[in-house]
């Protein structure tokens, strides 16, 4: 993808998001709860497609940078009572950014690892830390354990979700098309090659894990602010499959694609609940005809994955076939 | 120390289920070079076809009985061997040419089809496993209580691995399996079949899987859709520890995994076990990434 008015696009869409953050109250809170989470899905895909996609690195374990970043900010936030607008966003941007900030800690404890480690090895490598990031937050009673951690302030609102998502697509494209950034594309295309024309392999996995773990941890943040009530249950391998597949759906390397796929995926299970709750149908006598799509969602959406690797390894919304298919 | 050793033989019992398991992940690792999510899964459907098949075999065989349970682990692993074949058949071959990443892919997806479906048709909720084998009185030696079933456990993973020894040591398709594993083209031009042997791989790691069910499902008798994911990770962690592709390997890092575990339960805490597995993979691969008994892969361009 090129950004040619990269920053033209940036302020737009921060703009964007800074009115329609304005109108929030006229919007059905069922809505923009949804939008919340298309914003948060945005940040985590396109975050992980800076780390599977550009850089070919198999990353399982993104939703433990999540936790991370959620856990973090919403101790920080919770130091505090009810305050001003301008404090609060104040406050909340800098635990958000302190959530970023954990997380892409955890990303450079991950990343050094990864110099070691390649493909099939890498991806149970941080499946596993994802894992240890849970039972770990599963274990500490200061943040409630199992139990999970009630956070105390609902501050994440459209501003906050759309303008950092503009932010990460910016960041990570900005990235990618730079001089600089050519690297990471180089180590997914042959890693042995790129470290013959003197590329440092090492340094670009470990850059890609960083910046990746810190939009998400930046990501858990407006995640945990949004539904004001988090488990570590929630950041399980599950979650992170759900990223992967967003990743893959819109196509390895391809940003467009994977806002398009972070946007349809967390759209789909809300719309296939609607068509399960229709009363009925015209020229159908059953009471909630499609009523069997709700228990079958997630069967529909696995089979969907295999018949999708199937015929369009490539991704959805790639028209070129994807380097990643040799 | 009769503690220790008592702890001990629960780690055994436990890790001779996963070294099952990690058989089957590093047979097919060895012969296609990925690893098949779906393979906890095939677990938790072995363990699934013993609850429904053994009030059918209660008809023929009296249970609980131990012919009628060598009847419930036998029937459950042929049912899991089709099985395998069949996600092989249909998810696998269909991408033997396309890269790695695009089987993983579809590995995760046809784990989760498992489950998910798994869900659908079995219910989410726990079940309880029936009884099939007769309960012995437990035997002490020196204060050590042995339980009936861990030795069973014990037997039957030792009989099995002696039988998976022989059938690929010692028989035909077994040395195709290792031609195989070592060169698929040079396997090829010589005249191995390599889907035939592929195949046939599935069925047998399939078969393990299964029988790993059963046992699981005979010491712990809750079993639910979701219960083959840590097992299964676990194995496969358990694979790689003793290297991948190396089937004593397997074995070895399952016994390894499932004594450290249970002595870390014991004596350290028992919130942290499902960590263990992995703090202990990402030691041995920052330390050995081959593995404990694995050669060393050198990438050549």
């Amino acid at each position: 993808m090129n950004f040619r008015h990269a920053k033209t696009f940036l302020l737009g869409a921060i703009a964007l998001g800074f009115l329609a953050s304005l109108f929030a109250d006229r919007i059905n809170p069922y809505w923009l709860f949804i939008f919340y989470d298309i914003g948060i899905s945005i940040v985590m895909a396109v975050s992980l497609n800076l780390i599977n996609g550009y850089t070919g690195q198999f990353s399982l374990g993104h939703a433990g940078f999540m936790a991370v970043g959620a856990y973090s900010s919403a101790v920080i936030t919770n130091q505090f009572g009810d305050l001003s607008f301008l404090a609060a966003n104040g406050i909340f941007a800098v635990a958000l950014l302190a959530g970023g900030l954990a997380a892409a800690l955890a990303g450079l404890l991950v990343g050094i690892p990864s110099l070691r480690l390649r493909g099939d090895y890498l991806a149970i490598v941080t499946l596993g830390f994802g894992e240890i990031i849970r039972v770990i937050l599963q274990n500490m009673d200061k943040v409630g354990g199992a139990r999970g951690l009630s956070v105390m302030h609902g501050w994440t609102n459209l501003f906050w979700t759309f303008g950092l998502a503009a932010v990460t697509v910016y960041v990570v494209a900005s990235l990618v098309n730079s001089t600089y950034g050519r690297g990471f594309i180089a180590v997914r295309d042959d890693e042995v090659a790129a470290e013959a024309m003197g590329i440092n392999t090492t340094k670009y996995k470990v850059t890609a894990f960083v910046v990746g773990a810190f939009f998400a941890g930046i990501a858990g943040g407006l995640y945990a602010h949004s539904k004001q009530f988090i488990t570590p249950g929630g950041f399980g391998f599950m979650q992170s499959i759900a990223f992967v597949v967003m990743v893959i759906l819109g196509g390895m390397g391809n940003t467009i694609g994977v806002i398009l796929a972070a946007i349809l995926l967390t759209l789909l299970p809300e719309g296939l609940r609607m068509l399960s709750g229709i009363e009925h149908l015209p020229g159908l006598t059953a009471e909630r005809p499609l009523g069997w799509i709700g228990d079958t969602r997630m069967i529909i959406y696995s089979l969907l994955l295999i018949v999708l690797m199937l015929t369009r390894p490539q991704g959805l919304f790639s028209l070129k076939k994807s380097s990643v298919q040799k | 120390m009769t503690e220790f050793f008592q702890q001990l033989i629960n780690g055994l019992a436990f890790g001779s289920i996963l070294a099952l398991i990690a058989i089957g992940y590093t047979m097919v690792y060895g012969i296609l070079r990925f690893i098949n999510f779906a393979h906890g899964d095939v677990f938790m459907l072995g363990a699934f076809a013993g609850f429904y098949l053994a009030p059918k075999i209660a008809t023929v065989f009296p249970l609980p009985s131990i012919a009628g349970a060598i009847a419930v682990l036998i029937v459950s692993m042929l049912i899991c061997a089709a099985l395998g074949v069949a996600i092989e058949r249909l998810a696998y071959r269909p991408l033997r040419k396309r890269p790695k990443l695009t089987v993983l892919i579809t590995a995760i997806g046809v784990s989760l089809f498992i489950e998910y479906a798994g869900q659908f048709f079995f219910g989410a909720a726990p079940k309880k496993f029936p009884d099939i084998l007769p309960v012995l009185p437990i035997t002490k030696i020196g204060g050590l209580s042995l339980n009936s079933n861990q030795l069973i456990v014990l037997a039957v993973t030792l009989i099995l691995l002696v039988a998976l020894r022989f059938i690929v040591m010692k028989t035909k398709i077994g040395t195709a399996m290792r031609a195989v594993s070592f060169n698929p083209e040079a396997a090829a031009l010589m005249g191995v079949n390599t889907d035939v042997v592929i195949s046939f791989t599935f069925a047998l790691g399939s078969a393990l899987a299964a029988a790993a069910g059963i046992l699981w499902a005979v010491n712990y008798p809750s079993i639910d859709p979701l219960m083959g994911i840590l097992p299964g990770l676990k194995a496969f962690v358990a694979a790689v520890l003793g290297g991948i592709g190396n089937l004593p390997g397997a074995a070895l890092g399952g016994l390894i995994i499932g004594v450290t575990e249970t002595l870390v339960s014991g004596y350290i805490s028992s919130t942290y076990r499902d960590a263990i597995a992995f703090a202990v993979l990402i030691l041995i691969l920052l330390v050995r990434p081959s593995g404990l008994l694995g050669k060393k892969e050198i990438e050549k361009v």
